[in-house]
């Protein structure tokens, strides 16, 4: 009694199933609906960026390359260009930058490393807080209690550290009694430590998070070896988070470039290019179509949506940079658990 | 028995002899029981004693300095002075007793907590300063039960107030969320529900709108809208404007929070046979709850706090209007705005007391938003689990109850 295999002559070669389910009548309804919300987000960016191009290019037209290079603001005469405001705009962000820079990355990594785990939250929380505070009350700050404190610092700097150009301020004397403070107040300096606060949220925030992804295993690699707390800090964390701090630094940066009432009540506007950060009078892209927008109308707002759009693809250009940092530094945001 | 000797110098000598046999030590330390655990981490009392002695020591050496040696003065100078001495000199009290690396360490965590410290009270002085230039006027029932209509701009504070602000906030605010988040939620729900080609350029975008400075929604708004479309300047003009700034900030929060969702929760939903929608609407959103409201809520505390939009669209009023679609229409960030612009002293003390109610609701919503948040997805507060574990229990007495009327 042996069992009989029937043996097919030709065994028929077996085609790989297709994978596709049907979509139900809910779920087609779901997948429409939701790339419709995203078409719809698409279009309004779309719409924004558009609108502003064609009208800036009524304005660019008039003036050409020249809008790179006039440091004027009078759209009636045809006269105006760029120069002076993107100037003092960059220069306000890079004051921010410069002052928001340390304070972010030492407040992230006491957050992460010095502070003790339970406090670890409010510290966090007390950050965010920081960055929800409304602009308007960090330029009512700014304008009636900190430029007050901050003069006697912008006399000393002027007066000792004068020899570099950036720290000259004309119609200062040091040696006179009779000092005067207003050439000290509205400045560039002032409206950059203002703005440094409200980057810095954003900045220590991109950091903290960055920090508090180091691998344990490296961290405590370090500490293994012998290290000291900066020991580790310095050899396991900085290089690991480096791709963070560059990106949250700019994306700071983008935030400083944008920033409009805090620097309009601050600064005084002027339309000469000066690089002496301590004189009085400053200017920013955001704050000049705040000051001008009701008294222009037809060309003079093409004029402004010119200028607002510089300011945009320069903000772009800097946020993109960031996210790139960001996605090239080793940490993941996926969670698979 | 030769390897061993190798080792043992002593015998080296005597080559040949008998070796002595392994004497093992007896300690006598285990009888005293385990030893004490060595304290990893918090202040030793000697840690302690070199901060207060270098905080004394600098104290004393700026005053000296200050009142008697130079000719230096000025609250900030002295605050500098004095940081710099107390680093020295804690520096030195420490590299009496540590060796250099242990220095370094103690004077770094030392900047590191100052960077903090100093950003901390940069939050508490803004905040506070608002607070208490308001604080006057906050006490004033007339302040919330008033608009500026019968106030001239030289009345003291007990004639007039901002219910028209505060009315024209919440105003602008509700439209704004009723026109943003959803749009914004579900276009989080299409960035993380499909891998296709337009999500990857949804989300370059929505990463590209965030750059958009706050000021250019405004102008946006302000030249289609008001000038091209002709509507009037109002309460509606602004809630688009500010609701375009609003769409990134959720949009994005909202994203990194649904990609927080476990997968295998996902994963066990498709496994059940569920369709994707009951999956989205039974799994991932309520898993994410919390982090969706926060999301919205700090998006919301974004929105109510900004003034460009609204300059630009909203136009501006000193008396009541209830109607969204027409007329000027003023928020509490743009009211304080404006009475700050003047000179007038008794306007610049209402712009501080408007600073602190503007303040005083963002404070609430960002409570709020630590409250109901806070929380990684998935994980639950007391009462939701409470109320979870009521639901299986029902679950289990009915399965019970099904199974009896089977059998």
């Amino acid at each position: 009694m042996t069992t009989t295999i029937p043996v097919t002559s030709e065994p028929a070669p077996i085609a790989p199933r297709e994978l596709v389910t049907p979509l139900g009548l809910g779920d087609r309804i779901f997948y429409r609906g939701s790339l419709l919300s995203g078409l719809a987000v698409l279009a309004i960016m779309a719409a924004v960026g558009l609108f502003l191009s064609m009208q800036a290019v009524d304005a660019l037209r008039v003036t050409g390359v020249s809008f790179l290079t006039t440091s004027e603001w009078q759209p009636d005469r045809g006269e105006f260009g760029i120069a002076a405001v993107l100037s003092f705009t960059v220069m306000i962000a890079l004051v921010a930058v410069a002052v928001a820079l340390p304070m972010a990355l030492g407040t992230a990594l006491f957050i992460t490393e010095v502070a003790p785990a339970r406090l670890r939250s409010t510290f966090i929380s007390l950050v965010d807080l920081m960055a929800a505070v409304p602009s308007v009350v960090y330029g009512l700050w700014g304008l009636f209690l900190f430029q007050g404190q901050v003069i006697g610092f912008s006399r000393w700097l002027s007066s000792w550290f004068s020899w570099i150009p950036v720290f000259r301020v004309s119609g200062a004397d040091p040696s006179s009694p009779l000092v005067n403070e207003t050439v000290y107040t509205t400045s560039t300096f002032v409206a950059g430590l203002v703005v440094a606060l409200m980057a810095m949220p954003i900045m220590c925030s991109i950091m903290r998070e960055v920090f508090s992804q180091v691998p344990t295993g490296e961290r405590e690699g370090a500490f293994a070896l012998g290290a000291t707390r900066w020991g580790m800090i310095r050899s396991v964390a900085i290089p690991f988070a480096r791709g963070g701090i560059i990106g949250g630094t700019m994306l700071g940066l983008g935030r400083a470039l944008g920033e409009t009432i805090a620097v309009y009540l601050i600064i005084s506007p002027r339309f000469d290019i000066s690089f002496h950060i301590l004189e009085a009078g400053s200017n920013s892209v955001s704050s000049l179509i705040a000051l001008r927008y009701s008294e222009s109308s037809g060309f003079g707002l093409s004029a402004l949506m010119a200028a607002g759009l510089a300011l945009f693809a320069m903000t772009l250009a800097v946020n993109f940079t960031a996210s790139i940092f960001v996605a090239k530094s080793r940490s993941g945001a996926s969670s698979e658990a | 028995m030769m390897a061993t000797d190798l080792l043992d110098r002593p015998t080296v000598a005597g080559f040949g002899q008998q070796a002595p046999a392994t004497t093992i030590p007896v300690r006598a330390v285990e009888a005293e029981g385990p030893p004490a655990r060595r304290p990893l981490g918090g202040v030793s009392r000697a840690d302690l004693a070199d901060i207060v002695g270098a905080l004394v020591s600098a104290l004393f050496t700026t005053l000296l300095l200050f009142k008697h040696l130079t000719p230096l003065s000025g609250p900030l100078g002295f605050v500098v002075v004095f940081y710099a001495i107390f680093l020295a000199t804690y520096a030195f009290l420490v590299s009496l007793t540590e060796a250099r690396p242990a220095v370094v360490d103690k004077i770094m965590a030392t900047l590191l907590s100052s960077a903090a410290a100093i950003a901390g009270l940069a939050l508490v002085s803004v905040v506070g300063f608002t607070l208490w230039k308001g604080r006057a006027a906050l006490t004033k029932t007339n302040l919330y039960l008033q608009d500026m209509s019968s106030a001239g701009p030289a009345d003291p504070l007990s004639v007039g107030g901002i219910k028209h602000a505060i009315v024209g906030t919440f105003m602008v605010i509700s439209v704004a969320i009723l026109l943003s988040v959803p749009l914004g939620l579900s276009c989080a729900v299409f960035l993380n529900e499909t891998r296709s080609r337009a999500g990857r350029l949804v989300r370059t975008v929505v990463d590209a709108m965030t750059a958009l400075p706050s000021i250019l929604t405004g102008l946006f708004i302000f030249a289609t809208w008001i000038l091209i479309l002709g509507f009037e300047r109002s309460s509606l003009a602004a809630s688009l404007a500010v609701s375009i700034l609003m769409l990134p900030i959720v949009i994005r929060s909202a994203d990194v929070v649904l990609r927080l969702v476990p997968g295998n929760l996902k994963e066990a939903s498709d496994a059940l046979g569920a369709p994707r929608w009951r999956t989205v609407w039974h799994v991932v959103m309520p898993t994410a709850r919390s982090g969706l409201a926060t999301s919205v809520i700090l998006g919301v505390a974004r929105g109510v706090g900004e003034t460009a939009p609204v300059l630009l669209t909203s136009g501006f009023t000193s008396s009541l209007n209830l109607d969204p679609l027409k007329n000027p229409m003023v928020s509490l960030p743009l009211a304080t705005f404006e009475f700050v612009r003047s000179p007038q002293p008794a306007l610049i003390a209402r712009g501080f007391a408007t600073a602190a109610v503007l303040m005083v609701v963002v404070l609430v919503l960002f409570t709020l938003a630590r409250v109901l948040g806070g929380r990684p997805a998935g994980h639950l507060g007391k009462r939701q689990a409470r109320r979870v574990a009521a639901r299986s229990a029902r679950d289990v007495a009915r399965f019970d109850l099904m199974a009896g009327a089977g059998r």
